[in-house]
């Protein structure tokens, strides 16, 4: 899913990198605000596990393979915001130090994968959340169904932005079926990948999970001991 | 239940993350993945430029003069999970240092 350079005019790069920049300084700026003491070291613990999972290429048709993006990944685990910063750090390490995804592309690199693949599959989260049991298991599920649908809505950036300034000849309609239908199988992998995860990670720490919060039982209120003696009317 | 301390889920987590990429990438596929292949099949790379960084020694997910592959992308996968993690902590460090001083009343 990593866009080389080329393959996009000037126009839709410099766009791709100003929506970026854009995006991660807000992001950066919510993380400041909310990201947890102990949430700091999952933050990068988070990025280095997505980076090396990026490289576990996995064989999903012919001629074809697949990799995680982890965007749903990073958001459930330490949320949207630092999770979108994560992915960020991820593919400038790639396309820095490896030369993978091209450098004028970096920024329509981290638009599909760090910021919609992170936000609008964090969304479908939060959805299926509210019809899945309360349950780590209920969680587990959505991650995974987000993670697999955020795969496809990452193509469809890429589609969109092919659309806005691709060098390639080919009709927009051809290359949006093509994408779309790659990156459902694709996403079947992120799923499984990403529900595992967050899986073992519920099962060894599930107070570090962002995404989780709300089922972590409050303070309890108890009904006080004491009655409250009432005076006989 | 016994809940792993802090410290040390982080680095266990580092250390299945350093496994993976050691380990593992070396025997990921090597075919092109969905948005390669569809811009193979398309023709949307006709117009592709090489990558600018292309004579980095770790180029290309691997480290240049290892003659053994497989140990030269298990080699560029610990370099990158180390780099990765870093920088996350570094700048995660920084935000959590910014969110202090952000939050001290003016004097």
């Amino acid at each position: 899913m990593h866009i080389p350079d080329g393959f996009l005019n000037a126009g839709a790069s410099i766009g791709g990198a100003v929506v970026a920049v854009g995006g991660l300084s807000v992001s950066i700026r919510r993380t400041t605000q909310i990201l947890e003491e102990k949430q700091a070291p999952l933050a990068g613990l988070v990025a280095a596990f997505i980076f090396a999972v990026q490289m576990l290429n996995f064989p999903v048709a012919a001629g074809t393979s697949g990799h995680l993006l982890g965007g749903v990944l990073a958001a459930v685990l330490v949320g949207p915001w630092a999770g979108a910063v994560c992915v960020a750090v991820v593919l400038i390490v790639q396309s820095l130090l490896f030369a993978d995804g091209g450098l004028t592309a970096l920024g329509v690199n981290i638009v599909n994968m760090a910021l919609i693949a992170v936000f609008c599959g964090y969304g479908i989260f939060l959805l299926l959340r509210r019809v899945v049991p309360r349950t780590h298991t209920g969680v587990t599920i959505s991650a995974g169904v987000a993670a697999m649908l955020s795969v496809v809505l990452a193509a469809v950036g890429f589609t969109i932005e092919y659309a806005i300034g691709g060098t390639g000849g080919a009709p927009v309609g051809t290359v949006a079926a093509a994408m779309a239908g790659v990156h459902l199988l694709i996403g079947i992998g992120e799923g499984v990948i990403t529900a595992m995860t967050v899986g073992a990670v519920l099962a060894a720490r599930p107070d570090l999970v962002y995404g989780t919060r709300d089922l972590i039982a409050p303070v309890e209120l108890r009904e006080s001991t004491v009655t409250p003696t009432r005076s006989a009317p | 239940m016994r809940r792993a301390r802090l410290g040390t889920f982080i680095a266990l987590g580092v250390v299945v993350a350093l496994a993976l990429a050691f380990f593992v990438s070396p025997y990921a596929s090597s075919q092109p993945d969905g948005l390669n292949k569809v811009a193979i099949d398309q023709g949307l790379d006709q117009q592709e430029q090489p990558h600018a960084l292309e004579d980095l020694p770790t180029a290309g997910y691997g480290v240049r003069g290892i003659r053994n592959e497989r140990l030269s992308t298990g080699l560029a996968g610990l370099i990158g999970v180390g780099v990765t993690f870093a920088l996350g902590l570094g700048l995660f460090a920084l935000v959590r240092g910014a969110r202090r001083t952000g939050h001290d009343p003016a004097p």
